[in-house]
């Protein structure tokens, strides 16, 4: 789960980790008020979305007067920001960052990420802060340092002073400050159960302080039925509405830009299945794992959800039942389709537990419904399916 | 032979007495698993499903010479049983559990690193089918039947994209010695490197399947084993092609988050290690045949 720049730097600080002095407004009126309260000579109005590379896309705005703060906040609120990370959709920008202008003297790059190959947390840190770290990683892999951290004693002072060090902060007045902040952002993700921390830039100003002037976070979402204050800053409006209506009811979905819809169980399967649809010359709407359960009410809520991508031509079931038997799912299928009104072709292919049932519940039903046998038969039935609603020109 | 479990192999259930744990234990018992008890903290001197419960692991390593273990405990304590189990002296532990913190299988890992490599307990999963040796013992999820005795192991991180490709080679008499789903969190106990270990020193497998996904460095790490270490050959089919980058697609390890992690990618450097690839899922089962009839 991400979270914006202003929550995390708000976690920050509550760990002691320096910020620059801002505040949050919902109005260019706001906006203002939040620049009135900032003691300083010019300020920066940044976009609240869950997305980096807000820079490049006119998310970060620098405002030397009081109605150039108005003006980019009026600019930014309510807009749609599409950056080079937040996929075509773009995102909602709701609110704006105002936070006092720094004098940098030097940018640094700084991060804490679970590392899924070593199976620890790592440190990274570069002193080429402030651009993209995947292009940097490319371009320039030795000016990245990384440090693993043994989760069983957690970061040690030689640890964080080694990156100290590596990222040139070795000046007396900023060493042990430096530690310290390292040494608190380790606690703050360790704490909180995120998955990864991130510090770009992180500056040091010309009054040699050392302030985190982005902030980046992301949480475990299986972690978030022991982190209630985390699970309370998830910001809906920031997802795609149909995955966190998806979510709502349990369902696991991604949205994609085809028009195949599917319903799969089982993550795994429903990859394997979105593959076989391009194989087969179509493009899979969205990714649906439905679950072991898979009830009538269950498919209906499925059903209901991918239809509702009115870019969906057709759609294709693949259910393996393992505890799970075919003809319960076969009924329920024909149940979900009694309820609703699905005006485009459905291919359904069984397989498992009661398969023979299940196929012949769903031939006596007298529904529209294409029957396949493989998940190749199925593939290409529903592409087919698909390509006769097109040339029908639906 | 199989790998990891047989027909004797001593079997408690973490987590026993629960809904999905007592649905489990009855269907592993019915396919003939030699399950010797189970453990929930509290009813310990009582009977479930005719078998005795334990207060704790190392009581039912004691008392019953339990020696595997499958866990059905809720997500919020199951690091704590798998670390029960691992002090316990449990030999090998299925985690079935979807949904456990990443920092607690981090734990996890490092508790059971501090076991010397020979006592070190043997964790597959969290959220995972189980393992399965067919005709001999079922320690999971899985229906049983779709399973046929055979010399094609298996190993693979979504339950139900495993029980498509044993359920093709069934259908063209294709049998598994062992099938072992590893599971689809970021943080798993085995890797497939781990499992190849053992398949390589089976003499009963002869090929094996590795069922990959996007997301995380194992499958490539699988075929540079294959081309140093393994003596048999691999099959990997790689799921995820239509997969966009940056997004989790239902398993919370399924993520393209570097380079190197798409299905593509996986599929290219598995290829140039002399890996057999399976070019689509529907292939699975064709592709070991041909496999199988040049060995």
């Amino acid at each position: 789960m991400d979270i914006h720049e202003y929550q995390a730097k708000e976690i920050l600080a509550e760990y002691g980790v320096k910020i620059a002095d801002g505040g949050l407004a919902h109005s260019p009126e706001e906006a203002v008020q939040r620049a009135r309260e900032i003691n300083c000579n010019n300020w920066v109005v940044k976009a609240q979305i869950h997305s980096g590379a807000r820079g490049k896309a006119g998310g970060i705005k620098i405002c030397k007067t009081h109605d150039e703060v108005e003006i980019a906040a009026e600019e930014l609120l309510g807009k749609k920001l599409v950056t080079d990370q937040s996929g075509p959709a773009g995102k909602i920008c709701s609110s704006v960052y105002v936070e006092a202008g720094t004098n940098i003297t030097k940018e640094l790059y700084l991060c804490f990420l679970i590392d899924r190959s070593s199976e620890r947390i790592v440190m990274i840190g570069s002193t080429q802060g402030g651009i993209a770290i995947e292009k940097l990683a490319k371009e320039n892999p030795g000016a990245i340092h990384k440090i693993y951290i043994e989760p069983a004693v957690g970061l040690q002072d030689f640890q964080a002073r080694t990156m100290v060090f590596a990222l040139g902060l070795e000046s007396t007045q900023l060493l042990a400050h430096s530690v310290k902040t390292i040494r608190r952002c380790y606690r703050a993700l360790r704490d909180l159960d995120a998955n990864m921390l991130e510090i770009n830039p992180l500056v040091v100003t010309k009054n040699n302080e050392l302030i985190a002037l982005d902030a980046k976070m992301s949480f475990d979402e299986n972690a978030l039925f022991r982190r209630h204050k985390i699970a309370e800053l998830r910001d809906k409006t920031q997802g795609d509405p149909r995955e966190v209506a998806a979510a709502e009811h349990g369902l696991s979905y991604v949205g994609l830009n085809g028009d195949i819809g599917c319903m799969i169980n089982g993550a795994g399967l429903a990859m394997a299945t979105m593959d076989m649809i391009k194989i087969a010359g179509g493009e899979p709407a969205n990714f649906l794992d439905v679950g072991g359960g898979a009830s009538a009410e269950r498919t209906e809520k499925a059903f209901r959800l991918v239809l509702a991508d009115k870019n969906v031509k057709a759609l294709l079931v693949n259910i393996f039942a393992g505890i799970n038997h075919c003809d319960w799912i076969a009924e329920g299928i024909i149940q979900a389709i009694k309820n609703m009104d699905m005006k485009i072709p459905l291919v359904v292919r069984l397989s498992g537990t009661n398969v023979d049932l299940g196929r012949r519940i769903i031939a006596e039903s007298n529904l529209p419904i294409i029957m396949a046998n493989t998940l190749a038969d199925a593939a290409e039935k529903v592409v087919q399916a698909r390509n006769e609603v097109v040339a029908r020109g639906y | 032979m199989s790998i990891l479990i047989n027909a004797e192999t001593r079997i408690i259930v973490q987590g026993f007495t629960g809904r999905i744990g007592t649905f489990h234990a009855q269907e592993m018992i019915n396919y003939g698993s030699n399950i010797v008890g189970g453990v929930t903290p509290g009813k310990g001197g009582q009977q479930h499903l005719g078998l005795p419960i334990f207060n704790t692991v190392k009581e039912a390593v004691h008392q019953v010479g339990a020696e595997t273990s499958i866990i059905f405990v809720p997500p919020a304590f199951a690091a704590d049983s798998i670390m029960e189990a691992s002090d316990a002296g449990i030999k090998y532990c299925v985690a079935i559990t979807d949904g456990i913190p990443t920092q607690d299988m981090m734990t996890v890992k490092s508790y059971l690193r501090r076991f010397p490599k020979e006592e070190r307990m043997l964790l597959t999963g969290p959220n995972c089918a189980g393992t399965i040796s067919p005709g001999r013992s079922m320690l999971g999820i899985m229906p049983g039947h779709i399973f046929s005795q055979g010399n094609v192991g298996i190993i693979g991180r979504s339950g139900t994209l495993g029980y498509e490709a044993a359920d093709q080679m069934k259908i063209l008499g294709i049998g598994i010695s062992t099938s072992v789903g590893i599971g689809g969190d970021p943080i798993t106990g085995s890797s497939y490197c781990d499992i190849l270990e053992k398949f390589e020193l089976d003499s009963a497998t002869k090929i094996v399947v590795m069922i990959g996904e996007i997301g995380g460095p194992q499958e490539v790490e699988a075929g540079f084993f294959s081309k140093n270490y393994l003596s048999k050959p691999l099959i990997a089919y790689i799921a995820g092609l239509t997969a966009p980058e940056g997004r989790r697609m239902g398993h919370a390890g399924a993520i393209i988050s570097s380079a190197g992690e798409s299905a593509a990618e996986k599929v290219a450097i598995l290829e140039e290690l002399n890996v057999t690839i399976c070019p689509t899922p529907a292939e699975m089962g064709k592709t070991v045949s041909e496999v199988l009839a040049k060995i």
